[in-house]
């Protein structure tokens, strides 16, 4: 006790020995440290970001089509609205909201220009909750009623229209009979997206209104869930499956393969970083030590001369690191904390326009730190750290003692 | 009287394999315990090299080297360590202190490897300090005290712990002469009044003179061994 008390006494008066040596050290710790959390929590803030699109746009947390609907998203492939077993699971706590829609292709024109969209009816009580329509309409009204005559088109596609709020369209589509259904409709709100690529894909109707332009009755598309706690999506969705044989239930995994894909990615992506910025920090760290190490090799071999082992200049020599490396790792997680503080109102993309939408993030992107990305990486620059600065302290300690002292 | 070293048939070559340099060759020695002993002669002839040896920095290339009997130059390195912590106090040329730490700390640098307690400690270097007067510099670091007054705080940490022998290299050799004979006084005394063995390698005459007993050593070889009437 007594010898780990000296040598933490001569590894913290040792550190302090070259000031700007040691300042150097920890500033290339620290803004490692703060570079690793900070770039994390940015990475973290993209995939919220794209995993929050992927569920708000219309997705949910998991859908129920009828087989074959995901390839051919006709009217071909319909259900019947959900039975009674199916409507029970809805109707329970877990889930926060659900709704039916009709979801086909189409091609709505203005007097200007056409364009092919996605047409999708909806209840508009329902969709509160469960994507972000209900809260996008920037001008004019939101839908009142599954029977609403009105259409909300998104801004975007509003200018490639040339078309505007009071405005009408006339959207077409495939019949049930195979026949061109087609319906006029009054603009009556103009949504707006996180992405201009959501403004230009869909225009929404009452579900009732489409179902009848459609020929379909009571049948439906697709039925869209949003559970309260995303954790539960996996026995949700076995539930659902098991209550609806018949239908193809699939999470939003599954549904929206791109965000997953990117949600891999960034994960991968981080721990790249992490390496990339260990690695750095690394060697600055190895280098001082080295130095520190090499300028006190006389030091060394006259603690040895007076019976130190060689084991306790090298633990001597991992305690300096262990030193610089809490100091760095408290300056490091400061700043990132401060830094991430100063940025939770989120960080404008705007300027990055359609650069940004490509990797499916918003506008804006929120730092989102994650208590395992924080332990990571400081786990990351202290665990490897001390281990880095094993081999200078095996150099202070492999010299016999006769070496150290006659050495000039 | 008891011989705490000795040296039997001690050879040492440096660079066996490649432009081989002898620097001790067959060195039969023995020192007795409360010897002031000095070895002296000029650079290259080996005393420093034997120092190292009688104080188990160093292995030799063929003989035996015994510190109060026990066999020491098979020791393994640990064992070594060990030994130099309990029974050896040394005394370098210079750069004798730890820059960190202050006078007092310094002394008790080996009372703490050794595990003696923080009250011992501090007793113990404040008498040591106080006899090699020091006691009011106690919290000063080495860059606070001259040259001469690093060479005594050396020697309070070579002689705290009561060693079996204290090797000095070169001790005087970077003091002005007035400085140097204060500190071989000092030395001198400490042997007379605990009967600390001193060895010192020297090639000032002034050490000589305290010396009772002279070594003298030539191209790695014993060849004059004087004790003083």
């Amino acid at each position: 006790m007594a010898q780990l008390a000296l040598l933490l006494r001569l590894a913290r008066r040792s550190v302090l020995r070259n000031r700007r040596r040691t300042l150097i050290i920890l500033v290339a710790i620290g803004v490692a440290l703060w570079a690793m959390i900070f770039f994390a929590a940015l990475t973290r803030g993209w995939e919220n970001d794209v995993v929050h699109n992927a569920i708000f746009t219309l997705t949910g947390h998991l859908q129920a089509h009828a087989p074959g609907y995901r390839d051919d998203p006709s009217v071909d492939h319909t259900m019947s609205t959900p039975g009674s077993a199916v409507i029970r699971l809805l109707d329970n706590p877990e889930v926060e909201a659900w709704a039916q829609r009709v979801r086909v292709p189409a091609v709505v024109m203005s007097e200007h220009d056409t364009a092919g969209v996605t047409l999708v009816g909806i209840d508009p009580a329902a969709e509160r909750g469960l994507s972000f329509i209900a809260d996008a309409v920037h001008r004019g009204r939101y839908l009142d009623s599954p029977d609403d005559h009105g259409i909300l088109i998104g801004r975007a596609l509003a200018d490639r229209l040339g078309t505007g709020l009071g405005k009408r369209v006339v959207v077409m589509s495939q019949g049930t009979d195979h026949s061109v259904a087609d319906l006029g409709f009054r603009v009556v709100g103009l949504f707006e997206g996180d992405r201009e690529a959501t403004e230009m894909a869909y225009v929404f109707v009452g579900r009732g209104t489409a179902a009848t332009m459609l020929g379909l009755g009571d049948r439906v598309s697709e039925v869209a869930v949003m559970l309260r706690d995303r954790r539960r999506l996996p026995s949700f969705v076995a539930r659902l499956r098991a209550a609806a044989p018949g239908l193809e239930v699939q999470p939003w995994t599954t549904l929206e393969p791109m965000a997953q894909a990117m949600v891999a990615l960034g994960q991968a992506w981080i721990w790249m970083f992490f390496i990339v910025m260990y690695v750095a920090m690394a060697f600055g760290l190895i280098n001082t030590m080295l130095m520190a190490v090499m300028e006190r090799t006389r030091e060394f071999g006259m603690l040895q001369a007076l019976g130190m082992r060689p084991r306790l200049i090298l633990t001597q020599v991992v305690f300096e690191s262990c030193l610089l490396l809490a100091a760095g790792t408290v300056a490091g997680v400061g700043l990132a904390a401060g830094t991430l503080a100063l940025l939770h109102g989120g960080i404008n993309l705007s300027f990055l326009a359609q650069g940004a939408e490509m990797w499916g993030m918003g506008k804006v992107i929120y730092p989102a730190a994650a208590a395992g990305d924080v332990i990571g990486a400081v786990g990351l620059v202290v665990v490897l750290g001390v281990l880095s600065s094993v081999y200078p302290a095996w150099r202070a300690a492999r010299r016999v003692p006769i070496e150290a002292i006659t050495r000039n | 009287m008891t011989d705490i070293v000795a040296c039997h048939g001690l050879s040492k070559t440096y660079r066996p394999d490649y432009l081989a340099v002898d620097a001790l060759t067959d060195i039969e020695l023995s020192i007795a315990e409360g010897e002031f002993a000095s070895l002296v002669g000029p650079s290259g002839s080996g005393k420093t090299t034997l120092l190292n040896l009688i104080g188990g920095l160093d292995s030799p290339t063929a003989g035996e080297v015994y510190l109060r009997g026990r066999r020491i130059d098979t020791l393994p390195p640990g064992e070594l360590a060990d030994l130099r912590l309990n029974h050896v106090g040394f005394v370098f040329q210079a750069y004798n202190l730890i820059p960190v730490l202050t006078a007092r700390e310094n002394v008790e640098l080996v009372m703490e490897l050794q595990g003696i307690d923080a009250t011992g400690r501090a007793r113990l270097s404040r008498d040591i300090l106080h006899e090699v007067g020091l006691e009011g510099l106690a919290d000063r670091r080495p860059a606070e005290l001259s040259g001469g007054q690093q060479q005594r705080v050396a020697v309070a940490r070579a002689i705290v712990s009561h060693p079996a022998v204290v090797l000095a290299d070169e001790p005087t050799a970077n003091l002005d002469s007035q400085t140097a004979s204060s500190l071989l006084e000092l030395m001198r005394e400490l042997n007379e009044r605990h009967g600390i063995t001193f060895i010192i390698s020297t090639h000032d005459p002034m050490v000589m003179e305290f010396a009772r007993r002279r070594v003298m050593l030539r191209d790695g070889r014993v060849v004059d061994d004087t004790v003083a009437a």
